[in-house]
């Protein structure tokens, strides 16, 4: 069937049987093969994308299901040539080993700083539990995600807030 | 994993999704979440030919409360369940399960009603809806009826439900202002299923208990519903005692199987501290004021 789905911020209309994994269609059929396909049993998470800016496995849910909803993949964190801020952070804190996982890190840990811009440690390892790293690389995924939350924070807040320490502030600003 | 061939639906009305659940009986699955379903499709456990996606119809996500009732919509997640105010403050087994649920991700979609269709001996919804004494109402061909949780299940992934039926709400009367619960599970890890899981849900009556409830995940073929231990515990002074005695009763009405997870007296064991665990913290929520 027919069906239009925003990618990205690009609608693409593609003709899918209804058994077509959303994985799949972003994958096999529109070459975005920054979704990696793990256990494909939806457990290990490595599949995750956002629908409507929600998180979501997606080999556990049809193409056809996404029609005419928006869907960002890790190829569309990056904005007019500059990498999302949760990209430069896990670049910067060692987010990452093998990088099978990182997709997924990034887009779920964007979903959480988009619902609470500084979330504690516990926040974090909760958020990403349904996400799995095989080089048990979690210290630094939980790092790089608050690394994020706070340069996102000094970037909303302006000059001013430039001098934010690498390590934790003290006191961290009020979410806003 | 590609699921068999199926036709797919997305209706916009709840009497267009139910026609066409009418029209094709048991060759016709609902969707809702799909965090059990389409695993099912996948392993082709399940081939449906045709696959009705009722996502589509509007305002079915509801968590709301009535005069006597929680009212929960077909498709309410279970994330919005974990997130809701009213969980917190007035029913504390549902929202001790709720975070519980698989994982962040999947509870983005996961729902309730799904879960309880689903029949899931291992499924946790389904022991917290027995310990609250939950009805579902349901909707086919002929209108609505009400089936209280007690009697939904039939055995493993079998439900009351007739083919051309879908639950169209989950109804959880309201505890009284004397009571507590909780939902504690043994799990290997984060999204696994419940290796033990005991729902606890305890009323107070002038001191004795009033009603209790009981349900036991993953210790039989259906989700168990604890009745001999509910009955000895009806007019008791709560205590130890009395915990004990209720958490042998439980333990003993388990029918555990070993498995991967563990032995089968492992995992009766577990029910058993686990139920006595989930009365005494039940009585000290309903004796905080």
């Amino acid at each position: 069937m027919e069906i239009t789905v925003t990618v990205n911020g690009e609608a693409r209309t593609v003709d899918v049987e209804p058994r077509v994994l959303l994985a799949h269609l972003l994958r096999d059929v529109l070459g975005l093969t920054g979704t990696h396909v793990g256990c494909d049993t939806t457990s290990c998470g490595v599949c995750t994308v956002l629908v409507d800016g929600t998180p979501v496995k997606s080999c556990t849910m049809f193409a056809v299901q996404a029609d005419e909803r928006e869907v960002t993949t890790v190829e569309g964190l990056m904005r007019d040539g500059e990498l999302h801020p949760i990209q430069r952070a896990f670049k910067e804190e060692h987010g990452l080993q093998c990088g099978f996982c990182t997709p997924a890190m990034m887009l779920v840990g964007s979903a959480l700083l988009e619902r609470n811009p500084n979330p504690s440690e516990d926040e974090v390892r909760w958020a990403i539990s349904g996400n799995m790293c095989r080089c048990t690389g979690y210290m630094n995924i939980v790092k790089a995600i608050r690394r994020a939350g706070q340069d996102m924070r000094a970037e909303r807040e302006g000059p001013a807030s430039e001098e934010v320490p690498t390590e934790q502030p003290a006191a961290p600003a009020a979410a806003s | 994993m590609y699921s068999a061939p199926f036709e797919y639906a997305a209706p916009t009305t709840l009497e267009e999704a139910l026609s066409l659940l009418e029209e094709h009986g048991e060759d016709a699955r609902v969707l809702a979440g799909g965090q059990s379903l389409i695993p099912l499709m996948k392993l082709r456990f399940a081939t449906p030919a045709l696959l009705i996606d009722i996502n589509r119809i509007p305002d079915l996500d509801y968590v709301e409360e009535s005069a006597d009732d929680l009212l929960i919509g077909p498709l309410a997640r279970n994330n919005a369940l974990a997130d809701s105010a009213a969980l917190k403050e007035r029913y504390p087994t549902m929202a001790a399960a709720a975070p519980l649920i698989s994982d962040p991700v999947v509870r983005n979609l996961g729902t309730l009603a799904g879960s309880l269709a689903h029949a899931d001996p291992a499924g946790d919804w389904g022991s917290v809806m027995l310990s609250l004494g939950a009805r579902v109402a349901v909707t086919g061909p002929s209108g609505e009826r009400e089936i209280p949780v007690a009697e939904l299940f039939q055995g493993p992934f079998t439900t009351a439900l007739e083919p051309t039926e879908v639950i169209t709400e989950v109804r959880v009367p309201k505890p009284s202002d004397r009571s507590g619960g909780t939902y504690l599970k043994l799990e290997r890890k984060v999204g696994d299923f419940a290796t033990v899981g005991a729902a606890v849900s305890l009323e107070l009556d002038d001191g004795h208990v009033g009603r209790a409830g009981i349900g036991l995940t993953a210790l039989g073929p259906q989700n168990l519903h604890a009745k001999t231990a509910e009955e000895a515990l009806a007019g008791a002074e709560p205590g130890e005692e009395a915990f004990d005695e209720a958490a042998r009763l439980a333990a003993d009405a388990a029918e555990p199987v070993s498995d991967l997870r563990g032995s089968a007296d492992y995992k009766r064991e577990t029910a058993r501290v686990f139920v006595r665990r989930g009365l005494a913290a039940a009585h000290e929520t309903a004796t905080a004021t």
